[in-house]
């Protein structure tokens, strides 16, 4: 296991946001900064060692019942990332899984996932769907598995350790150009439940697709998320977190950081890198280093995240 | 002997290069009324078949496809590398479809 620590690589990490006119980081090493670590980095005092609370760990796109030859034993890299969360140094209060957690919404590749998932030494594993997991439309065995906790709608919200956690859906409308959408209803009911907020309350958000926009030849982006920031744009503190891509990449925004984490089954390429986004075959000792999960800790003030992406090898 | 080998393969090669040419994928999907699915794109993107013609979509991507009228006339399940789906066409019309993972995947099926 490798954990990308902020300190090697943050003047790096510095340069190419101060270099990304485009105002998209590809970060292809190194950890990850809220702003205020940024700040820190660069005065050149601040130390990741302890930056905070142990919150939660972001795992994704398990695509179980893959089987090509980018990789011929996902269950296999499941496991080892299982072990890789379960022996974490700070043990998370709960997991999330972005989404694209079968890889064909089949009910056995469900129950295999489900069967994989409950060696995970926490007591909460939370789940956005992907589109993999709704290949059907409506997305009959997810949500035989997982609505309970959004009332079959997919989109839901909870508070720990005074974070405020929203659950979002945008695979399940998507638009002509390919982007992801959220659509009015689940955007009425952000608003209502970030609405009562206080705005110092940190807030985390995650949801399967990016919900900037990537690569839009690609579909990576979600076409109405600028509505869902008009109501994030207030708080002090946000972290919007997704998979889909397969791939870290990152970008801050104001009080906004964004953040995709890697796949627990296969990279795929940089946005535009090739005729679409499918699989990418590499070496089998490259494999695990271009798979893992991030880890997310909360600083007890001013609230704000610190994320580390942890690869397999 | 080496050498032979060579000028003997050159026609043959060229002859294949002919025949591919003149049967590119547009006129030979026609014939069969397949439609492949291949790097992220329907090949070919417009089919026009019979009344009553089966079109076959096949999927040669390692990324699942799936294959779903905007009308709701046929859709089909997630198509892995090297699946199949079918669909009779049985009243003339134009008939739109995308991959609904990946819309910006498009093609027609004009029957007549």
């Amino acid at each position: 296991m490798s954990s990308e620590s902020i300190n090697p690589t943050r003047r790096g990490a510095l340069k190419c946001l101060a270099a990304g006119s485009a105002g998209t980081l590809f970060a292809l090493s190194g950890g990850v900064f809220t702003p205020i670590n940024l700040a820190m980095a660069a005065a050149g005092d601040y130390r990741v060692a302890n930056a905070g609370t142990p919150l939660f760990v972001q795992i994704s796109d398990s695509h179980i019942g893959f089987k090509a030859d980018a990789n011929p034993d996902v269950s296999g890299t499941v496991k080892r990332t299982i072990d890789l969360v379960n022996n974490l140094p700070d043990r998370p209060a709960f997991i999330v899984h972005t989404g694209d957690i079968t890889h064909l919404s089949k009910p056995e590749e469900f129950d295999l996932a489900a069967q994989l998932f409950s060696s995970l030494k926490a007591t909460e594993l939370h789940a956005v769907p992907g589109e993999h997991d709704v290949i059907d439309g409506p997305g009959k065995e997810y949500f035989a598995r997982f609505g309970r906790l959004s009332d079959n709608r997919g989109y839901y919200s909870f508070d720990h350790n005074g974070v405020h956690f929203v659950a979002l859906v945008n695979v399940m409308n998507f638009k002509a150009n390919g982007l992801g959408a959220l659509g009015d209803d689940q955007l009425a009911w952000l608003e209502n439940d970030l609405h009562a907020r206080s705005s110092s309350t940190p807030i985390a958000v995650f949801a399967h697709m990016p919900l900037w926009s990537v690569y839009e030849p690609w579909g990576w982006g979600t076409g109405d998320a600028d509505r869902a920031m008009a109501s994030l744009r207030r708080f002090g503190s946000v972290t919007v977190m997704n998979g889909h891509i397969h791939q870290i990449v990152q970008k801050i925004e104001g009080n906004i950081t964004f953040h995709t984490a890697r796949s627990m089954a296969y990279p795929q390429p940089t946005g535009g890198n090739g005729p679409g986004p499918g699989p990418l075959k590499v070496s089998p000792d490259l494999l695990p280093k271009m798979l893992g999960v991030t880890s997310v800790k909360v600083a007890r003030s001013p609230g704000m995240f610190a994320l580390d992406d942890i690869s397999l090898a | 002997m080496t050498r032979d080998l060579r000028h003997r393969r050159i026609p043959i090669a060229l002859s294949g290069a002919l025949l591919f040419a003149m049967a590119g994928p547009a006129t030979w999907g026609a014939e069969t009324n397949t439609i492949i699915v291949k790097n992220f794109m329907f090949s070919p993107m417009s089919l026009t078949v019979p009344v009553g013609a089966t079109v076959t979509w096949k999927n040669l991507d390692g990324e699942p496809h799936t294959v779903v009228n905007d009308q709701g006339l046929f859709r089909s399940g997630g198509l892995d590398q090297n699946d199949s789906f079918s669909f009779k066409f049985d009243s003339p019309g134009t008939y739109r479809f995308i991959c609904s993972i990946h819309p910006t995947m498009m093609g027609t099926i004009v029957v007549k």
